[in-house]
């Protein structure tokens, strides 16, 4: 049996060295070859049929394997493989310590990577910079944190044309960033041409969340092996309560420069409307993912990352909760206080988008794009059947 | 120890696969109160059941992840010739005419079900796979179960049962006596039980016992301990006790649960080779899902039962991709040289192999005109020489995926003690399955005798439970 072991050896020699791939990449590669041998979760998601698309695992494929992963569980539970196994395949948790690598290494500009390693920290710091700036901005106007009641005129404590001049740059310079960094995954996976009914279709998986259904319908796994489709539904109030934040903004900033229809809007306006909708959305939304989070078995995803998941829902709620504070409170003389807090956790949102969880959104797209140009090229390989 | 202290319940299921699931669930179903005790850890539940994919229904028309159609004929003909005849008709057609309904039944209970894997294809028709596989479907069940009220006890191996006048009693637990008014047996066969097939396999002609160079492809913790129980309390039996369902996978497996994803596809591809360097069987004799069970006894057949599946760059990507990394050479010496082998005389075989082929049009699709000529034994299809470095070897190892020995029933599931059905002892999945598959095997059939024979025997033992009521309230 001596020469078994030899093989064995060898075995393993290839899967760690010479394939110039990190230690955690190197783990997916294992755990991939083993899936690819096994292919029982072949119809959860879309990891797998790409999976048996290919032989090879180099860089490129795990990149964009891992970010395709949404860490959804159903392929952890089902796992025949799974620890206590032997072969410890826990494909979710590779893949989520390989997206943690990506998100870092294809940061912009790469220096600022390393805000990933310890993001709690990151957006703790952000935050506090965030607020000290608002506070002491309002300090300065205002001579104090509390002031007589403004009827809600923020721009009596910041004039318009400042915050936006703030906000458009933080938020331009967030959207650059995540651009360029995704530009060269994008390059990285070497995608294909792409067609107008990969880009719906994949589009359609986004908006959908499509696979946190589970391939059946019935959800992702998160405290156990039952389904639930919470996380799914919690995603969605945040995805869109973002979204109509984001457009009450802009319906605002049209009203200001086009229509000449400064704020404070009525309680009835488009503005506030959607921001109070949005609002909501961002507050049930973040809530149920950090419980969720928080219930998670301890398996399904990297718990090293867990800080950087936490601060960001952290943020998203306490945008919407210190952004409906405000709608609240916004003609007592504490309007000037909630201003600045809301307006310093914005910033600190913004500031952190391109070095935090935010970029799991863009990367995830990024590949269910790829995947959706991928699936209508033909099949290159010719396995037969076992 | 006294009826006082030991735990009482209607219907007790022994064993935690796919069989014993439905037949608690049938059980309780019925309104019986149910017992499960399962000999593994929670994390090792579902016995072989686990590492399953699919199951072969019949069909009249196309329905949901199965095309086409697969009539009751027709699957009993697959039946009959896997099994050589090896077969009672009237409990495989009940088997067959029951996988029609069956999966209505196991979507209510959780399991989910998906069209073919891909390289499956040839399965689409016949065999309705199971999302997530066994695992998934076991996950499923034990869910069910707790949620209708089913107790479920892990770590729970009987080793003793208490059977008297052809009626079940009561089974000891660690040390634990647990009564029940009616019991199903459904604890696996003996294919982890190294000894028993040790025994079985018995020692060749040069002193080797080839069963201890086995891999046991599923759990660990099925021992035969009922079946061993059984046959202490002449429950009346059937199949051969010394055969087994033995595949050729990769002997790197491990020792237990190596599961699918060991198999080795590229037999045909190429030649195998014995420790000599020496071939021993046409690798071209049929595809290989039709081949890969009579190679598992080829190689135990083999001096050290290890074989080596010799491909070249021809053959990469032609066939499902292995678990492990074969050993990879640029020359054949070099190639013989990792793998421990007599370099002449590899080289020599591969030689004679190489000039012995004759080159039609290669099409791995389909039984093509590639053979050999003047070659012992012939490769009668896909004969490519190999002489495109580099050269690959996968070593193989014989893998037991189930024992056929079992215990005989009626179409209620029931033990049966001298002919005599008992009243309420029933036994389903693969302590029983060889009454329907007494030797061979056709995909899909263990989780359908499994299905069918579990959700009857749950119904039997509760409908055990009723009558002892009415025969109580008549006394
Ligand atoms: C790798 C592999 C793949 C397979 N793939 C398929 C497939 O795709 N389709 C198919 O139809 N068949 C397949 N089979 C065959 C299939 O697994 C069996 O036919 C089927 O699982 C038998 O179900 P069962 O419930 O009788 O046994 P098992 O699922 O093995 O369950 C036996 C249970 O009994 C428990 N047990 C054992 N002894 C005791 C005791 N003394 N006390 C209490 N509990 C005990 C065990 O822990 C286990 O939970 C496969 C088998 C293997 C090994
Ligand atoms: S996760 Fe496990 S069961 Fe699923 S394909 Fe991979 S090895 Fe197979
Ligand atoms: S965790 Fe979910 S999304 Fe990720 S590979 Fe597994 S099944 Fe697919």
């Amino acid at each position: 049996m001596h020469m078994l072991e030899q093989l064995v050896g060898q075995a393993r020699g290839l899967a760690a060295g010479e394939t110039g791939l990190t230690e955690k990449e190197g783990e997916v590669e294992r755990i991939l070859k083993i899936c690819n041998a096994c292919r029982y979760c072949e119809g959860f998601c879309a990891v797998f049929p790409a999976m048996t698309r290919r032989l090879e695992f180099g860089q490129a494929d795990i990149h964009y394997l891992a970010n395709l992963c949404h860490n959804c569980g159903s392929c952890l539970h089902a796992c025949q493989y799974a620890p206590p196994h032997e072969f410890a395949v826990n494909v979710p948790q590779a893949m989520a310590r390989v997206r943690g690598e990506t998100y870092a290494s294809y940061a912009w500009p790469r220096a600022f990577g390393g805000l990933y390693q310890n993001n709690g920290l990151t957006v703790a710091l952000a935050l506090a910079a965030g607020l000290a700036l608002f506070l002491v901005l309002t300090l300065q106007v205002t001579g104090g944190l509390l002031h007589a009641p403004l009827a809600g005129n923020f721009y009596a404590i910041f004039p318009h044309n400042t915050l936006a001049l703030m906000f458009g740059a933080v938020f331009g310079f967030a959207g650059l960033a995540l651009s360029l960094g995704v530009r060269r995954f994008w390059r990285e996976i070497s995608p294909g041409e792409m067609s107008g009914e990969a880009g719906a279709e994949a589009a359609g998986n986004v908006l959908q969340l499509k696979y946190l259904d589970g391939g059946h319908g019935q959800g992702c796994n998160n405290a156990d092996d039952a389904f639930t489709l919470l996380r799914r539904r919690f995603h969605h109030f945040t995805f869109y309560g973002f979204l109509l934040c984001f457009a009450a903004t802009g319906v605002a900033t049209l009203y200001h420069y086009l229509l000449g229809l400064p704020a404070p809007y009525a309680l009835s306006s488009l503005p506030v409307l959607l921001g109070s909708a949005g609002g909501i959305g961002l507050l049930i939304g973040p809530a149920g993912l950090l419980w969720l989070n928080l219930k998670r078995h301890p398996l399904q995803g990297d718990a090293a990352q867990k800080p950087m998941d936490r601060g960001f829902i952290a943020l998203l709620l306490l945008t919407s909760l210190s952004g409906l504070a405000l709608l609240g409170l916004r003609d007592t003389a504490a309007m000037g206080l909630f201003l600045a807090v809301h307006l310093g956790v914005v910033m600190a949102l913004f500031l952190t988008l391109p070095y935090g969880k935010f970029a799991h959104g863009i990367f995830r797209s990024a590949s269910l794009l790829k995947w959706s140009i991928e699936k209508r090229l033909p099949n290159k390989l010719q396995l037969g059947s076992e | 120890m006294s009826d006082n202290n030991s735990t009482a319940v209607d219907v007790l299921v022994i064993g935690g696969g796919n069989a014993a699931l439905c037949a608690a669930l049938t059980a309780r179903e019925a309104g019986a109160s149910v017992l499960l005790l399962e000999a593994a850890p929670r994390a090792w539940r579902g016995g072989n059941s686990s590492h399953t994919r699919n199951l072969r229904c019949m069909h009249d028309a196309p329905q949901d992840v199965l095309t086409e159609a697969y009539p009751e004929e027709e699957f009993w003909q697959d039946l009959r010739k896997v099994t050589g005849g090896n077969t009672n008709e009237r409990l495989a057609r009940l088997a067959i005419r029951q996988s029609a309904t069956c999966r209505s039944w196991m979507r209510k209970h959780g399991v989910h079900f998906q069209p073919s894997l891909s390289g499956t294809l040839q399965l689409s028709r016949t065999n309705a796979f199971f999302m997530g596989g066994g695992k998934a479907l076991v996950n499923a069940y034990y869910r069910s179960a707790e949620a209708l009220g089913v107790r479920i006890r892990y770590e729970s191996p009987v080793d003793r049962v208490e059977v008297v006048d052809g009626l079940f009693r009561a089974a000891w637990v660690n040390g634990e006596r647990i009564k029940a008014k009616s019991c199903v047996m459904a604890a696996g066969g003996f294919e982890s039980n190294r000894e028993w097939l040790r025994e079985a396999w018995g020692q060749n002609a040069d002193g080797e016992w080839p069963a201890d160079n086995f891999a046991i492809r599923g759990t660990r913790f099925n021992q035969g301990v009922l079946l061993k129980a059984m046959q202490g309390a002449g429950a009346d039996f059937i199949g051969d006790p010394s055969q087994s369902h033995c595949v050729a996978i990769d002997a790197r497996a491990p020792l237990y649960d190596g599961g699918i994803c060991t198999r080795i596809d590229c037999v045909s591809l190429g030649i195998v080779v014995n420790k000599f360097a020496r071939r021993f069987y046409d690798e071209g004799e049929d595809f290989w899902p039709k081949r890969y069970a009579i190679w598992g006894r080829l190689v135990a057949q083999q001096p050290g039962q290890v074989g080596y599946s010799i491909i070249d760059a021809k053959a990469i990507g032609h066939f499902m991709p292995p678990v492990f990394p074969g050993a990879r050479a640029n020359t054949l010496e070099e190639l013989a040289g990792q793998l421990g082998l007599d370099a002449t005389d590899f080289v020599r075989t591969v030689a004679d192999y190489n000039a012995g082929c004759r080159v039609g049009t290669f099409d791995h699709t389909a039984l093509d005109d590639c053979h050999t000529a003047g070659v012992t034994p012939a490769k009668t299809h896909w004969a490519l020489p190999l002489d495109t470095a580099p050269y690959y070897a996968y070593p193989l190892k014989p893998g037991i995926t189930f024992t056929y020995l079992g215990l005989k029933v009626n179409e209620e599931a029931a033990v049966h003690f001298a002919g005599q059905p008992s009243r309420n002892l029933f036994v389903a999945g693969e302590m029983m399955a060889g009454n329907v598959l007494g030797q061979g095997y056709t995909a899909g059939v263990g989780m359908t005798i499994g299905t069918v024979f579990g959700r009857i025997a749950g119904a039997q033992a509760a409908a055990a439970v009723m009558q002892q009521g009415a025969e109580h309230a008549h006394a």
